[in-house]
């Protein structure tokens, strides 16, 4: 028995989010008395597998296929089955990420196992029962839920866990075969299109975003968000009507309706605060708020505010934060 | 062209969450439901291509009891042909993914359209495992839908970019924007939609994985400390020293 954890890489490098969930795979490992394995997917290079040591994980399995670069639905998910069944893995943990979650649920009735989704912490493993926290109702609450099912997989909301780094501790990389063919890749994306974000940090994975509202009045004037976020090395992120009039790309709209976002600090430039904006936001660490209405019901679910025009508090932030680099 | 839109019966997005007492259910007291906002995306793309391939149908699917048939009634109002309601309460994933499937399987579906997650539950899994289950492939989530005969081709949603993803029927997506533009039901639309079919039929296949013991809310906030707007630098000193986020 082990917990097998799935590693999402992207250019060599693995991403933020499995970094976190290699840590929850260790430290749930240790909590069953277990090793945790990993399974690498996307495009990787062995020595910075190797550094999922760092975090906790004792092996690294490694399918060399080049086909496995980009997301295939079906190939991902037998590589992944394949290495569970070998590993006798009763716990899957991966990253509640667009890919995690597709084969998460295919991979859930492949393997007849418990899926929960969007899990904000270790469970509790006490009295024979799984439970997992996990977020819902759109970041409005959380829900217990007991996974009954022999196979558990667990996929971890992105910003949840802090990755842990233990230096110079190093993982085996051990080559696997799951023997995938064409038929496992036929339903493999035709052209694969990505876009630069802003100041190079994507927003899912960001730890600091910088946030504009209708308050900031047109798209020409984002050059006071992209400058503060810049100089905090954040996202740019935007309330819902922002997207909808195409001021901003729609995946960059956070929300209920949107992406939920739970950075460690989130500043929000002439934004009101409405309910379905904040359902997006309000597992932020700490939240600014910036708006000339000292009414704007956002200022209720800030930690800091200030009330004034974003105009000019804007030039005034990101100079601040220039002087203390 | 067979559609099946699958809708979620879910809390309007203004709804206050509340739970019992005993923090063990969800307080449906005063609340209104809507169709997932999600999946109103879901609908709208299969009128629109049901109107742009003559022969075509849609038909919407939900699983729940009797109290959501008035958003069933709506989205035959917007412009589903029928409907079909699986009469049980959707306590899991798992069992309301197998309730689709049999739906789907024992209808001959061709496209199976749902919204990317419901707002209440955010599982973000019933399209996969329809999926799997009916040994189709799933594109989740789908930000654009384009049908030419059996094949379609879709732009799927990636974290920093998209993958342009070509299926043929039958195959499961799950929509979100900018997919189309959501349509609301017209008086025509209202009038009709009382005589569309809506077939109830019982549940079938086996139990719950998962089981839902307690709800709890998020930690209220301390407060918010302002700042002089004059004084703005203040703040990131607040951030890097107090916070410590910076
Ligand atoms: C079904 C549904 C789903 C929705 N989903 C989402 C969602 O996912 N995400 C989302 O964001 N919204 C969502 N909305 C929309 C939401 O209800 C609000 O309309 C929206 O969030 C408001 O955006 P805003 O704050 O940018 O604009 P506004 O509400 O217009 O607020 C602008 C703010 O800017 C301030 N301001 C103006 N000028 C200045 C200035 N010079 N300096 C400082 N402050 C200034 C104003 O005081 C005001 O508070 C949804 C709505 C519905 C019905
Ligand atoms: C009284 C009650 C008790 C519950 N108890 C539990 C529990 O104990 N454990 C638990 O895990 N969940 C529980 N739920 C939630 C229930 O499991 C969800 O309805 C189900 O999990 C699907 O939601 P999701 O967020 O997983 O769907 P997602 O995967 O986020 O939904 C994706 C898409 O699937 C389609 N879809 C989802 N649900 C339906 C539906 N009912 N009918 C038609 N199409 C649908 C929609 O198109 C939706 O956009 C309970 C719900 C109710 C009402």
């Amino acid at each position: 028995m082990s917990v097998l954890v799935v590693v999402e890489c992207d250019k060599g490098e693995v991403k933020k989010s499995s970094l976190e969930v290699a840590t929850y795979g260790a430290q749930l490992a240790a909590q069953l008395g277990t090793s945790a394995t990993a399974i690498a997917v996307g495009e990787a290079t062995e020595d910075n597998l190797a550094k999922l040591g760092e975090q906790g994980i004792s092996k690294v399995l490694y399918d060399k296929e080049p086909r496995l670069k980009d997301f295939v639905n079906n190939a991902y998910t037998k590589l992944i089955a394949t290495a569970a069944q070998q590993e006798d893995a009763k716990v899957i943990v991966l990253a509640n990420s667009n890919i995690g979650a597709a084969v998460g649920s295919r991979l859930s009735i492949r393997l007849q196992a418990s899926l929960a989704t969007n899990v904000v912490e270790l469970p509790r493993t006490d009295g024979g029962q799984f439970t997992v926290k996990r977020g819902a109702f759109s970041g409005k609450a959380f829900s217990d839920v007991v996974l009954t099912g022999d196979r558990k997989i667990i996929a971890v909301k992105k910003n949840s866990i802090e990755a842990h780094h233990e230096a110079g501790k190093t993982a085996e990389v051990a080559a696997f075969s799951a023997q995938l063919g064409d038929q496992d890749f036929a339903d493999a994306p035709k052209q694969v299109v990505m876009q630069d974000p802003a100041g190079g940090i994507l927003l899912p994975e960001a730890e600091r975003v910088v946030s504009g509202g209708r308050g900031m009045k047109g798209p020409e004037n984002w050059g006071l968000i992209e400058d503060l976020a810049k100089a905090l090395g954040a996202a740019t992120a935007c309330s819902k009507p922002v997207s909808d009039v195409d001021w901003r790309p729609h995946h960059e709209h956070v929300g209920q309706t949107g992406i939920t976002v739970s950075p460690n600090l989130y500043i929000a430039c002439g934004i009101s605060g409405a309910i379905q904006h904040l359902a997006g936001v309000n597992s932020s660490k700490v939240i600014v708020v910036i708006n000339k209405d000292p009414e704007a019901p956002f200022f209720k679910a800030a930690d800091y505010g200030i009330v004034g025009d974003v105009f000019e508090v804007l030039p005034k932030l990101t100079a601040a934060v220039k002087e203390l680099n | 062209m067979k559609f099946l839109v699958c809708i979620s019966n879910v809390p309007d997005t203004t709804t206050k969450i509340t739970f019992t007492p005993d923090n063990k259910e969800f307080n449906k007291a005063g609340v209104q439901f809507v169709i997932n906002p999600w999946d109103e995306y879901a609908l709208t793309r299969a009128i629109e291509l049901k109107e742009a391939n003559p022969g075509s149908t849609v038909t919407v699917l939900n699983v729940g009891e009797a109290d959501t048939e008035p958003n069933i009634r709506k989205a035959l109002a917007i412009g589903a042909d029928d409907a079909i309601r699986v009469n049980a309460a959707p306590t899991d994933a798992f069992f309301v993914a197998e309730q689709i499937a049999a739906v789907a399987k024992d209808g001959g579906y061709d496209v199976i359209l749902m919204g990317k997650e419901s707002i209440d539950y955010n599982g973000f899994q019933v399209h996969g495992m329809v999926g799997e289950l009916l040994g189709i492939p799933t594109v989740a989530p789908a930000m654009k839908l384009d049908m030419s005969g059996n094949a379609a081709t879709l732009e799927r949603e990636i974290e920093g970019g998209k993958e342009i993803v070509q299926v043929n029927t039958p195959f499961v997506a799950s929509c979100q924007q900018p997919m189309c533009e959501p349509r609301i039901p017209n008086m025509r639309g209202i009038m009709t939609a009382r005589t569309k079919p809506l077939k109830v039929v019982a549940a079938t296949g086996s139990a719950a994985r998962t089981q839902v013991t307690e709800y709890a809310l998020p930690p209220k906030k301390q407060g918010v400390k302002l700042i002089d707007a004059a004084n703005a630098g203040e703040l990131i000193k607040l951030l890097r020293n107090e916070a410590k986020v910076i």
